[in-house]
């Protein structure tokens, strides 16, 4: 029998795509933004980035670059002078020291970073531990780099931390790496010292590498971040993932940097002198003016980030919405069981009811099921003014 | 001050509508503390008052702004504070700075009309015995007051969903 032409040219179609990439699951929230585009006066608390615009004096310095003609190819790794300037600021923020020049490697944002970790130390079907809910990159760059994710449950109840138990539990000898970002998007959650203690101890019982992505580090409320890398041993077995982006409002930038010892740094640099060459020079030279002149504004940031953060978790409190303590980034993660509804239906319903964007949970991994996560990098009026759409919504809609 | 104190100030000072409950949520202090906190500052003049920043021009009333440099003779025993007070007891000078360089105090002095404010330099202060001599720069235009920018911001340029 022949098969009918359409399913021909069905089957022809997919036969291009290799199946890595055709069976990674759609994201989550595209069928969100398509509805959000056809609609008005929407408040959005879906964005995963600073509401603030890039400080104007690193726009300056950036613009100031281009004037001069800084318009070129830079070294693989990164402007030297970049490279040892954040060899400084890691010195200075975290008392640990990264040799400029064989120990930092200038990515294209911690998205680039993330891909060339993953593909510097995988073999195909090694096994990565992720935390569930995380990141929606994490477990699709383990995929794509030809590894397996492992997921580890982390529930409110824990405040979304992994532990060293639940990770000791998944090891198997396919495991090559503990990938987590903490403050964590979408929940929130800072692991404290002590928890990464024992974590650290416990990838250096099983000979495990961490990549950390710590592009929240700067954007802890109250409480301290602690760099996993300074822990004692882990530098060589941690990837320090970092960028821009948040700290300093630089997202659309695209800049980032990897941290870690020499044969893992070679390692990614080579990948990345061979797909990406280098990043902009131009966002390496904001950069370089960041990390110079750039801490009274992030001071500032966080601070507002942090009036924002009280508003909105007391908010989501007082309309009846159980919401653990955020203590990093800029994600509130409460739950939205008592509507009986799924975080996907939540979420579309809020948007098409009372024009309030938020991303359900279900879109950072299972476990996120039953959550939605309120991003408060929005102005206060604004945040107020959603707050106010959800409660009628939810006690429009509480489960009877 | 403590940390925590300071940051109901920098609330106000961002928003002087804020209510003590807004604030309490906004800082984690107890809201009686923070009426506390503000009752006391209303009291020693840390808080001075609490206005509006408003564009006038929106609203079609015309305001002419000037900028006079005011160059004094100082006063044995009180300096510039003497002649300061004269010039800053005038209802028309909204500000009154001294400062350094080629002359001594900034006054920035609002009329309906420039014909106002002229009269204003010319007759009032001009005149003083202490002035030495004035000169007035008319506002043309404002971009930005007290910290913000009047016209020509642009809105959100962030796409409304991201991960």
């Amino acid at each position: 029998m022949h098969p009918s032409s359409s399913s021909q040219s069905k089957t022809t179609t997919h036969t291009h795509i290799a199946d890595k990439v055709r069976n990674l699951p759609p994201s989550g929230i595209r069928k969100f933004f398509d509805l959000l585009a056809s609609m008005e006066n929407v408040i959005s608390l879906g964005v995963g980035e600073p509401d603030f615009v890039t400080p104007w004096h690193i726009r300056e310095y950036a613009i100031y670059s281009l004037e001069k003609g800084y318009t070129m190819y830079t070294s693989n790794k990164g402007m030297p002078e970049l490279r040892r300037e954040l060899s400084k600021y890691l010195q200075y923020h975290y008392g640990i020291e990264y040799d400029p020049e064989e120990e930092i490697l200038i990515t294209v944002g911690v998205s680039e970073g993330l891909d060339l970790a993953l593909r510097a130390i995988l073999n195909p079907g090694d096994e990565v531990i992720i935390p569930d809910p995380c990141y929606v990159a994490y477990p699709a760059c383990v995929t794509l780099a030809g590894g397996i994710p492992v997921h580890v449950p982390t529930t409110e109840e824990n405040g979304f931390r992994i532990t060293a138990d639940d990770i000791a539990q998944q090891i198997t000898p396919r495991t090559k790496a503990i990938l987590f970002g903490y403050p964590a998007n979408p929940t929130g959650t800072v692991l404290a010292r002590e928890e990464l203690l024992r974590i650290a101890e416990l990838a250096m019982q099983r000979n495990l590498l961490i990549i950390s992505d710590e592009v929240y580090g700067r954007l802890v409320y109250g409480v301290e971040h602690t760099c996993v890398a300074t822990l004692s041993g882990m530098k060589e077995r941690t990837i320090l993932l970092n960028g821009f982006s948040k700290a300093y409002a630089m997202t659309g930038w695209r800049i980032g940097y990897a941290a870690s010892g020499r044969e893992i740094v070679a390692a990614m640099t080579k990948i990345h002198q061979y797909t990406m060459l280098c990043a902009p020079i131009m966002s390496q030279m904001a950069a370089i003016e960041a990390l110079k002149t750039g801490e009274k504004e992030v001071a500032a940031m966080v601070e507002e980030y942090d009036r924002r953060r009280r508003v909105m978790v007391k908010g989501l409190r007082d309309i009846g919405l159980s919401c653990f303590e955020p203590q990093g980034a800029f994600y509130a993660f409460p739950s939205i069981k008592i509507t009986g509804m799924t975080s996907e239906e939540f979420a579309e319903r809020l948007l098409m009811e009372e024009h309030v964007a938020v991303v359900p949970g279900s879109a950072f991994g299972a476990n996120g099921e039953g959550y939605v996560r309120c991003c408060y990098a929005t102005s206060l009026k604004e945040i107020e003014e959603a707050l106010r759409r959800m409660e009628r919504f939810v006690h429009r809609h509480l489960k009877k | 001050m403590k940390q925590g104190v300071k940051q109901i100030f920098k609330a106000l000072e961002a928003d002087a509508r804020l209510t003590p409950e807004q604030i309490s949520t906004m800082t984690g202090i107890p809201v009686d503390e923070v009426k506390e906190v503000i009752k006391k500052a209303e009291e020693d003049k840390t808080i001075l008052k609490y206005k509006t920043v408003i564009n006038w021009a929106k609203l079609g009333e015309d305001q002419v702004w000037a900028l006079v440099e005011v160059k004094v003779t100082p006063q044995r025993n009180v300096g510039f504070d003497a002649i300061a007070e004269r010039i800053y007891q005038f209802p028309e000078a909204r500000s009154v700075y001294l400062a350094s360089g080629t002359y001594d105090l900034a006054v920035l002095v609002v009329g309906r009309t420039m014909q106002e404010v002229a009269i204003f330099v010319s007759e009032k202060l001009a005149p003083l015995e202490a002035v030495q001599g004035t000169v007035t720069h008319f506002i043309l235009k404002k971009y930005k007051e007290d910290g913000e920018i009047l016209e020509g911001g642009e809105g959100a340029k962030r796409l409304p969903l991201t991960p």
